[in-house]
């Protein structure tokens, strides 16, 4: 270094300590509409907490079966009572019988406590827990998708599809939500269900209509800001440039769209949990052998003097998941709003 | 005004005939017999069964039984049940006082809750209070109304015994001590209605009064010399009720569709508990009927907070 020309160090470092200037008080890393998003939505602290709790019972239904259906055959085989050899999967666990332990409540053996039947509750929680969620979220993709697509139609298209899309919205917004639901799945429940088996059947049925029943305020929503994006000067510019509408719709609109359906698709969950549990509760929903959170509410509100936990936990289930949800999305809708940025 | 009204009305009119046909669409194109119940009794022969379908019209096609039954429905005429035999009208007005009863007091009470609460939450943003009502009213629309409504059976009526478990309809009021009686089992389903309504209601209140209260005519009324709770009350209470009241007329075709939920579990005898006997039944001219009521409030609030935001708020022009 020191046999170099010196007539260019003094430059050199003169330069280099004009970039390292530049960089004070200016963040090393780059900043991102995520990164940023992600930053607002850590200050909220109920979202935090609702995030983990629901990651905690995802994590919980998804691998919770498999680990729970060995520490029940460890306890079995220490205890020395016999489970079913030929087929000790989770489902079996599920419904195996025990009369000696009616309505017991919570212990180590059965940390839910067992029913009416001695099945065990904890089993049941778990497998209910998916059924539940994935009604949610299923419900969920199906109204927020029909939600964008009317919304971005109408917004986007505008004229004579913005007026018939918007008339049928209205429409959907004016029937009896709950009435019309409790009577479709009632009454196609037999002719789903010949078709697609008992449990596919109602799933289908269910998650069609919850979700078909939803779409109404993400189609809204979608179509405000639909509206407004329209007139943005980088539409006109890709107007200009000459690309088609889908594109245009699909790589512009969209994306600048996304946080307020990311934030009705996460209230949305939330909702049709309650919807599919309220069905089960009022015994028009999945048959009595799958045993969803409502359906279970339902099955232990029998006992409800003799044995409460059998209700009050799947009931605090449903609950603690909604709850979680809807504060995510109060944070979701804080985070995304690019006005709000730090 | 008038001609807006009109113009209302008139679209309200085909909404209602559109949906009618829904469900009538829906309760024609399902699998499954009205006469279904009659098909396993051995003591109805074919050709009684037969006699039966046309009397009650089953054979004709679909459209033209949904036209004879629009044009009965328009003289106030829903038919006959099929479980009970006896006019549909009748079963509704004999069910429509408890669940007027139930929901209507229940509206009352979230409403007189959810102003206040709403009011102090915005005016004290981000204090103690405003915090703790926030968790509250997320808990209020994140709880299931079955749930709530069976801890409180759970807490109130096993536990502590201060309430029946079951309603019963057969109380007459005629004294003091039956007043008491009707008043105490009605508190358990109004409060799980309360809660629900009283979250959402809550949320509205503290947010309408947000909205108004940055706006200048706020802050010329401070600077005027105004006391604080008389430019809450008068400029910015009054200004943050509008959207607030338009909700309030809204909600109510939800909280008849809540009812559902709660006279059930407390076997109120009400509509809701009508409609899912109904279902169960298979007393398709009671399910049609109590639907197409359901639909009839949802169009009908609809209108009336229409109209009613007008009428409040000047600055909605009619064009």
């Amino acid at each position: 270094m020191s046999q170099a020309n010196p007539a260019f160090e003094p430059e050199a470092t003169s330069t280099a300590a004009a970039i390292e200037q530049m960089k004070l008080g200016v963040s090393r890393k780059q900043r991102t509409l995520l990164g940023d998003a992600w930053r607002r939505f850590r200050k909220h602290r109920l979202a935090m907490i609702g995030s983990f709790i629901l990651i905690f019972l995802i994590v919980a239904v998804l691998i919770g079966p498999t680990v729970y259906t060995q520490v029940r055959i460890a306890q079995a085989a220490a205890a020395g009572t016999p489970l079913p050899k030929n087929d000790q999967n989770f489902r079996s666990l599920m419904e195996q019988l025990d009369f000696l332990a009616i309505l017991s409540p919570p212990s180590a053996m059965h940390p839910f406590g067992t029913d009416d039947l001695g099945r065990d509750q904890l089993a049941r929680a778990l497998f209910g827990g998916r059924i539940s969620l994935l009604v949610g979220v299923v419900a969920m993709l199906i109204a927020v998708g029909v939600g964008t697509v009317v919304g971005v139609t109408a917004g986007f298209i505008g004229g004579l599809a913005d007026n018939l899309l918007m008339r049928l919205t209205d429409l959907f917004l004016s029937l009896p939500q709950l009435p019309l639901l409790l009577l479709t799945v009632y009454l196609f429940r037999e002719k789903v269900t010949g078709i697609f088996g008992p449990e596919n059947g109602i799933f289908l049925i269910v998650v069609v209509m919850v979700g078909g029943l939803a779409w109404m305020s993400t189609a809204r929503v979608v179509r405000a800001t639909a509206l407004s994006i329209k007139q943005k000067e980088y539409i006109e510019a890709a107007t200009c440039l000459g690309i088609r509408r889908p594109a245009i719709m699909a790589r512009h609109l969209l994306p600048n769209a996304i946080s307020p359906i990311i934030v009705a698709a996460t209230l949305e969950i939330g909702n049709a949990i309650i919807s599919e549990s309220t069905l089960s509760f009022l015994g028009i929903g999945f048959p009595p052998d799958t045993p969803t959170w409502g359906r279970l509410v339902t099955d232990g509100s029998q006992y409800l003097q003799a044995a409460p936990h059998l209700a009050i936990i799947p009931g605090a289930l449903i609950f603690i998941t909604v709850l979680s949800i809807n504060f995510i999305g109060d944070g979701l809708r804080d985070a995304l709003d690019p006005r709000s940025r730090l | 005004m008038s001609q807006y009204i009109i113009r209302r009305l008139l679209i309200a009119i085909p909404t209602l005939l559109v949906i009618s046909f829904v469900v009538f669409a829906v309760l024609a194109l399902a699998p499954g017999d009205p006469m279904a119940q009659f098909a396993k009794n051995p003591a109805v022969p074919q050709e009684v069964r037969d006699r039966m379908r046309t009397q009650l019209g089953l054979d004709q096609p679909w459209p033209i039984r949904y036209v004879r039954w629009l044009g009965a429905v328009g003289k106030g005429d829903f038919g006959f049940s099929f479980s009970t035999k006896g006019p549909v009208t009748n079963l509704i007005w004999q069910r429509l006082p408890q669940t007027i009863q139930v929901v209507g007091l229940a509206y009352i009470i979230a409403i007189l809750l959810a102003i206040p609460i709403g009011i102090v939450s915005a005016v004290k943003q981000y204090s103690i209070f405003d915090q703790v009502a926030t968790i509250f009213s997320f808990i209020g629309f994140s709880v299931p109304s079955f749930f709530t409504g069976l801890l409180l059976m759970l807490v109130f009526a096993i536990n502590f015994k201060w309430f029946p478990i079951v309603y019963s309809s057969t109380i007459e009021i005629n004294s003091l001590a039956t007043l008491g009686q009707q008043a105490r089992q009605m508190v358990l389903p109004i409060t799980v209605l309360v809660v629900q309504q009283t979250a959402a209601l809550t949320r509205f209140m503290r947010s309408s009064m947000l909205d108004t209260l940055p706006l200048d005519y706020v802050r010329t009324a401070r600077a005027k010399g105004l006391a604080d709770i008389a430019v809450v009350m008068r400029h910015v209470l009054t200004n943050s009720l509008i959207p607030v009241v338009t909700l309030i007329a809204l909600g109510i075709p939800t909280i008849f569709a809540g009812a559902i939920i709660t006279e059930n579990l407390y076997r109120v005898n009400g509509l809701g508990q009508l409609l899912i006997t109904s279902i169960n039944n298979s007393d398709t001219p009671v399910v049609m009927a109590l639907t197409f009521i359901f639909a009839f409030l949802t169009v009908l609030f609809n209108l009336v907070a229409d109209i009613m935001y007008g009428v409040l708020d000047p600055r909605v022009r009619y064009s």
